[in-house]
């Protein structure tokens, strides 16, 4: 997994509330990248064709003029300041491979989806959870087209806006140490596999009728 | 000092702790999965990447069920055929049961989990789907997981997460016969909305939830992950007992007095501390439909589409002009005057044998209205089996439905089975997001049968005046 460290980019605004992951990577039927283009989403580095497909192209499988991600500075943000419980839905890990395929590392909301929080930290993605308030102020900020800096920490565990003012955010400490290190979660788990063979033969002393 | 008192789901999560990692993030053991076609492709490539086998491979149940044909099946080919045959493969290799096309027990995995009695009470059950919060309903903790987690799952039968918060959905009365556990379960998804659960995982409460059957309370908890609760839970009871017994993955003889022992214990205690609560009346519930794109945007059948103007806040009015946009539909339009183009009985939510029963009733002796197209999409080989037993299977077609192998179907817009841009379906899953069944597809949530019911009227219609 890559690290993520600091990251000082640009930051889309993207207000709407529930947000959910079909929105984000849309099914083959409701892409028309995938339908006309008949784009192979196989592999995870071309899956950022497909994120918000269905707004981001046009009927014709041309981008979209009028959607967010396709105008300056706007195509190179790398920050997502987004509503109320963004990734909602389903459990598409893919919604997470699209946005980092668009170059987005980042994700700033007040809430996300359950899910999608926890892919987004197997896959070098911060989000990043903020008050409201705070949310809906970077969201302003990032309305200037100019496209202004904002600054994510994960050392310092602080969002900076372009108004200089530090934001200090809360992640905890495991996925923080996870995501610093670029963590390769099952080589870790695999060695306490002595510990949890422990474990799970008492468990199953306890409930024989576990028989698979 | 008397033990703390615990919720059923922090009893079931306390009970696979492995080892705490810090500021709650803990190593779980998990007790089973569930796999399909689709999400659990990249998760095999993140094993074979990694050089890691499959550590409890008897553990593990797979079926294909997204992307199979659910017309015609016998002539699967193209991308669908490889989709299966590469599940197939992908189980095989690693010693995984699969019950294939050719196998009746093939179906949705939401489905055939608690047919076949591999879910059960007091287990960690996951699957790479977010309505793996169906499982719940038997009193197991069940939750989606995503590919990265479904291959650390598979390959150290663990899993790395922090305790959701314990949240009560208490729902009271006894309602009306024909309202049913999907419409409780969208009645739920108004009182909390699409992001009241988030962060939880909800155990449903009260005299209407014990009432319950099985099949009702797996409607209900598989919504909850539409409410933003990764988990739905039910305390097992007899109704759950009485289901599960027999069952051909249960345990049976003197392992089945074992794990009744240990499954009697698993409730909440009567003083635990509840992280959120929220109180339902279903006494005098009408039956529910969804006017707009997201799962909480519901009335009563007998309801107007409501205005911005009514919506809870400033971002939820905007949201609200952009889904009645989508939806096409105006603020004091009764639900009643809004005709349907497509109706849809199937998906995890509704397929099983009593969400079939209860639309046959309504349509009985009845007809489809003309230009409605139906369909009903069993959600396993077994259920269909018994639907045809019942006769069932007549009363759907010669109603004007068609009648489907199992498979996820119109669920969702797949190449084969899809609602065309601007059609109107009312539909028994539980997803009305934009484009969900298709390009521009306009869907509503409902019963199945409200769905019924409406397939015969041609218009959104109360089931309670079908007697
Ligand atoms: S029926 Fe629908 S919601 Fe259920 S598993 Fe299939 S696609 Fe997902």
């Amino acid at each position: 997994m890559q690290p993520f460290t600091k990251l000082s980019a640009v930051a889309v605004p993207f207000p709407q509330p529930n947000i959910n992951t079909d929105d984000i990577y849309p099914g083959p039927l409701a892409s028309p990248v995938v339908r006309l283009k008949k784009a192979s989403m196989r592999d995870r580095a071309d899956m950022g064709l497909n994120c918000f497909a269905a707004w981001r192209y046009d009927d014709e499988a041309e981008p979209n003029p009028d959607f967010i991600l396709n105008q300056p500075p706007y195509d190179h943000a790398e920050i997502l300041i987004a509503g109320e419980n963004f990734g909602c839905g389903s459990s598409r890990e893919m919604a997470v491979w699209a946005l980092a395929g668009i170059g987005i590392r980042c994700i700033i909301a007040p809430s996300f989806g359950d899910i999608f929080f926890n892919n987004c930290f197997k896959n070098g993605v911060l989000p990043v959870r903020l008050a409201a308030e705070e949310t809906s102020a970077l969201r302003a900020l990032a309305e200037d087209r100019s496209g202004p800096t904002f600054t994510v920490d994960l050392l310092a565990k602080t969002v900076t806006g372009p108004d200089g003012r530090v934001r200090p955010f809360e992640v905890v400490e495991y996925y923080r140490q996870a995501l610093l290190g670029g963590l390769d979660e099952i080589n870790a788990t695999l060695t306490r596999l002595e510990r949890i063979d422990a474990f799970e033969q008492d468990y199953r002393a306890q409930r024989p009728w576990l028989t698979y | 000092m008397a033990a703390k008192s615990l919720t059923l789901y922090e009893k079931i999560w306390n009970s696979h702790v492995v080892e705490d990692l810090g500021d709650g993030v803990c190593l779980i053991a998990t007790d089973r999965q569930l796999i399909y076609d689709g999400t659990s492709f990249p998760a095999f490539d993140m094993l074979r990447a990694g050089g890691h086998a499959v550590r409890r491979p008897s553990s593990t149940l797979a079926m294909p069920d997204h992307s199979v044909p659910t017309k015609d099946r016998a002539a699967i080919s193209g991308g669908a055929a490889a989709m299966v045959e590469q599940l197939r493969r992908n189980a095989v290799d690693h010693g995984i049961s699969f019950l294939g096309l050719d196998d009746e027990r093939q179906g949705i995995v939401h489905v055939v989990g608690p047919e076949q009695g591999f879910t059960q009470p007091g287990l960690i059950i996951a699957c790479a789907d977010s309505h793996t919060s169906t499982h719940g309903a038997l009193g197991a903790l069940a939750f989606g997981v995503g590919s990265s987690e479904l291959a650390h799952i598979l390959a150290t039968q663990t899993l790395i997460q922090r305790a959701a918060k314990p949240m009560r959905v208490e729902i009271s009365g006894t309602p009306h016969p024909a309202v049913s556990g999907k419409d409780l379960a969208l009645a739920v998804m108004g009182a909390v909305g699409a992001a009241g659960g988030v962060g939880h995982a909800i155990e449903f409460t009260g005299e209407a939830v014990r009432r319950l059957s099985m099949e009702g309370r797996l409607t209900l908890c598989n919504m909850a992950v539409e409410a933003g609760a990764r988990s739905g839970l039910v305390a097992p009871d007899e109704i759950t007992f009485a289901w599960l017994k027999g069952r051909p993955m249960a345990p049976s003889g003197a392992l089945w007095d074992q794990a009744l022992a240990y499954w009697r214990t698993l409730a909440s205690d009567e003083d635990a501390v509840w992280s959120r609560r929220v109180d339902v009346d279903a006494g005098d519930l009408a039956p529910q439909v969804t006017w707009g794109t997201s799962p909480d945007e519901v009335v009563g059948i007998d309801a107007v589409v409501p205005g911005p103007d009514a919506a809870p806040n400033a971002a939820a009015a905007t949201a609200w002009r952009r889904s009645l946009d989508y939806v096409g539909l105006t603020p004091g339009q009764r639900m009643q005057d809004v005709s349907v183009d497509r109706v849809f009985i199937g998906s995890c939510t509704n397929s099983r044998l009593a969400d079939l029963r209860a639309a046959a009733q309504v349509l009985k002796g009845r007809k489809v209205a003309a230009g409605v197209r139906a369909m009903a999409v069993p959600g396993s080989g077994l259920i269909k089996r018994a639907a045809e037993a019942e006769g069932l299977d007549r009363i759907f077609t010669e109603a004007g439905f068609e009648w489907r192998d199992p498979g996820c179907s119109m669920c969702f817009g797949s190449k084969f089975d899809s609602v065309g841009p601007g059609e109107r379906c009312a539909s028994t899953s539980n997803r009305n997001f934009e484009n969900r069944q298709g390009p521009g597809a306009r869907t509503h949530l409902v019963s199945p049968a409200t769905a019924a019911a409406t397939a015969v009227a041609g218009r959104f219609a109360d089931v309670r005046e079908f007697a």
